[in-house]
């Protein structure tokens, strides 16, 4: 098993005939992702690549039995296309895109969590599963069929966490990069409580960075709930209070979401800390063998 | 991005939101002919910076000059464009080296009765804006967050609807606002957050907010940061911003598509991803050294951007050494290989270099730099490699 997507999953993308929707749309094909769709409105009838080409979402799910999407249109329209998949039935929405305004994402997030869809992201690398599905930007080749489930608000880092669970050898059920916003789709506790389900999954590794209190809302949450091993990276000590790092989300105001009170309550809960960003996959190692 | 109080006050006239009348002045004379105009007999002259404090914050070299000045007279009006103007004003947001006043702001005196408080945020825990009122008008509201929390009253709203006539009502009841005032209230409250809304603000503060001896309630300060991504719907915003008060490397940054930030230390970075980036310096600091800098060449950085990333970063005095490090996912490390070598002919490194590549395309951007004639030390993972860096500029 694995969590929200596997070998079974299809998968279109919005925003296909863009040039990183089609880079992207091709080297999810080549890792062996079902694509079988993308959605440029107005471009319904042409093909990517044999890949056939849908005026709308609709469309693309009637006629592909499309079940996953992953968003690539610029930012005025991202809140638009999370709404048209949610709209269509689509389960998995991974938007990609960076730079969605703030307030647009407020509208969407209240229908994405009224209804039985999940969207990861906006801003975020996307998921995978290794071996089975690619949905996103990650480099496939470090990846390796596992044991860990690896979720972070950053991307490159967790290509850094994979690699080196991948060095471990223990491998990874599936990977999920959340997204750098302000507010995203799914938070680190929808994904514990699947990855607690899940039977592949044997250790968990969550990298959050400073800013907001998903991460203090976490620790809380696998003191109660998660009997898993855990390990975590906070990614952000030596930032400066008040300035953004890259990341909207990734701000320290009012003195609240520095990188220490979240180790804190990290490691209240029992959570493997590591110290470094180059510690991560022994950081998991440490908790697997609590 | 964020906007000079005079701004902020004339798009809260715009939006229904009370304000007084005021005049911005870029010289002495201005600012006395701004007195006369409004009429006395008091009228308020305020530094024109982006940062908040003004009022308790002193211009370097002369503790006596405050931010904000209260003027009964075109002379006093004057006195104080002349202590402000052309000098730098140093402030709680400021840091110490301050903030130099091109602007002042002369604005019509009133009657105040009581001084309140009322921002406006996103609270990331419900995905909402919320409207925060407290009675600590006029204090820092993190202090007031920090040490009364009970003084702090929140209503959530919907961007679609606006804040609804109950919860306006529920936040004068604790504000212990009644009368006049509440219908002064029941205005300026939804009007504070349709214009949140209308202009995609992050964060839209009144501190203080003041109630006049008549029942008015008035803006008698505006500090509003605008969320960048939304900027695109706002054209009309987007030109007030003021390039002076932002940090030069940071502004030349920001036009290269690059996302970095200016720090005190030696070791400049440039990394791929803003995690990476912000990791990358936690490890420089866990071994010792201190970063100058967060910068994060994005995902796909091209030769150009890369070039540009090492000016800006050579461009930094204190900069001592430089620490690449790239995990290759939609960047490729060729690219980056590329742009080392071609950025090492044009701008010439003088300074200690250690590259750490991994990911897309790894071995080909190695194979690059070490058959380049570039001197480099390679590093072969984020240990190693800020262990060389800090090594190299000898901390």
């Amino acid at each position: 098993m694995s969590i929200l997507v596997d070998s079974q999953t299809k998968v279109i993308c919005q925003g296909i005939t863009g040039n990183a929707g089609t880079f992207h749309t091709l080297g999810c094909r080549d890792y062996g992702t079902q694509m079988v769709g993308g959605v440029t409105p107005g471009k319904g009838g042409q093909n990517v690549e044999g890949i056939p080409v849908f005026d709308t979402v609709e469309e693309a799910v009637a006629e592909t039995g499309a079940n996953a999407t992953m968003i690539f249109v610029p930012p005025p329209f991202t809140a638009d296309a999370i709404l048209e998949a949610l709209d269509a039935g689509i389960k998995v929405i991974a938007a990609i895109t960076e730079g969605v305004p703030v307030l647009d994402m407020v509208r969407v997030y209240e229908k994405v969590r009224a209804s039985d869809s999940v969207l990861i992201g906006p801003n975020c690398p996307g998921l995978i599963t290794p071996g089975q599905c690619k949905i996103g930007i990650m480099p496939g080749y470090i990846h390796n069929p596992g044991k860990v489930g690896v979720m972070s608000r950053s991307g490159t880092l967790t290509y850094e966490a994979v690699w080196q669970t991948s060095a471990f050898g223990l491998g990874q059920s599936t990977c999920v990069g959340l997204g750098g916003d302000p507010i995203v789709g799914t938070s680190f506790i929808d994904l514990f409580k699947l990855y607690e389900q899940d039977d592949q999954t044997e250790a968990i590794l969550m990298i959050g960075e400073i800013g907001g209190s998903a991460e203090e809302e976490a620790a809380a949450y696998v003191k109660q709930h998660v009997s898993k091993p855990v390990a975590a990276f906070i990614a952000g000590r030596t930032a400066p209070p008040g300035k953004r790092m890259g990341h909207a989300g990734a701000i320290i105001s009012g003195g609240k979401g520095t990188a220490d009170e979240k180790v804190a309550a990290l490691e209240d809960a029992g959570i493997v800390v590591a110290p470094t960003p180059a510690d991560m996959g022994q950081a998991v190692v440490d908790a697997m063998k609590k | 991005m964020k906007i000079h109080e005079y701004q902020g006050k004339e798009l809260f006239r715009a939006a229904g939101v009370p304000v007084l009348q005021g005049i911005v002045a870029k010289t002495p004379d201005e600012a006395a002919a701004a007195y006369e105009k409004l009429g006395g007999p008091i009228a308020v002259v305020k530094a024109q910076i982006h940062a908040g404090g003004r009022g308790k914050g002193t211009v370097i070299d002369n503790p006596e000059q405050h931010g904000v000045v209260l003027a009964k007279s075109a002379d006093q009006a004057r006195a104080a464009a002349e202590g402000l103007l052309g000098k730098k004003l140093v402030t709680i947001q400021t840091g110490p080296e301050g903030q130099t006043v091109n602007q002042v702001f002369v604005e019509a005196g009133c009657d105040i009765a009581r001084e309140l408080y009322l921002g406006i945020v996103l609270d990331r825990a419900v995905a909402k804006p919320v409207l925060m009122v407290s009675t600590e008008g006029g204090m820092e509201i993190e202090t007031v967050a920090e040490e009364t929390p009970e003084l702090i009253h929140k209503e959530h709203f919907d961007p679609a609807v606006g804040l609804e006539a109950f919860q306006v009502r529920k936040l004068c009841k604790k504000l212990g606002i009644s009368g006049a005032a509440a219908k002064a209230a029941a205005k300026f409250m939804p009007a504070m957050c349709r214009f949140y809304v209308d202009y995609d603000c992050e964060l839209a503060e009144v501190n203080p907010l003041v109630i006049t001896g008549d029942d008015q309630m008035i803006a008698l300060d505006a500090k509003i940061n605008f969320d960048n991504n939304a900027l695109y719907r706002h054209p009309d915003v987007a030109k007030l911003r003021d390039l002076s008060e932002e940090e030069p490397s940071e502004v030349r940054a920001s036009d290269a598509g690059l996302s970095y930030v200016k720090l005190e230390g030696n070791i400049g970075c440039l990394v791929n991803g803003a995690g990476l980036a912000m990791s990358t310096m936690d490890i420089i600091k866990y071994h010792g050294g201190k970063p100058a800098n967060f910068l994060d060449v994005g995902g796909g950085a091209n030769t150009d951007q890369v070039t540009e990333a090492f000016r800006i970063l050579l461009s930094d005095p204190n900069v001592k050494g430089v620490l690449v490090n790239i995990f290759g996912g939609i960047a490729r490390c060729t690219t980056i290989a590329g742009a080392v070598i071609e950025a090492s002919k044009t701008v010439g490194f003088d300074v200690p270099l250690v590259v750490r590549l991994e990911g897309t395309e790894v071995e080909e951007g190695r194979k690059m730099l070490a058959e380049s004639d570039v001197d480099i030390i390679t590093a072969t993972d984020i240990t190693d490699a800020a262990k060389k860096i800090v090594a190299a500029t000898g901390v």
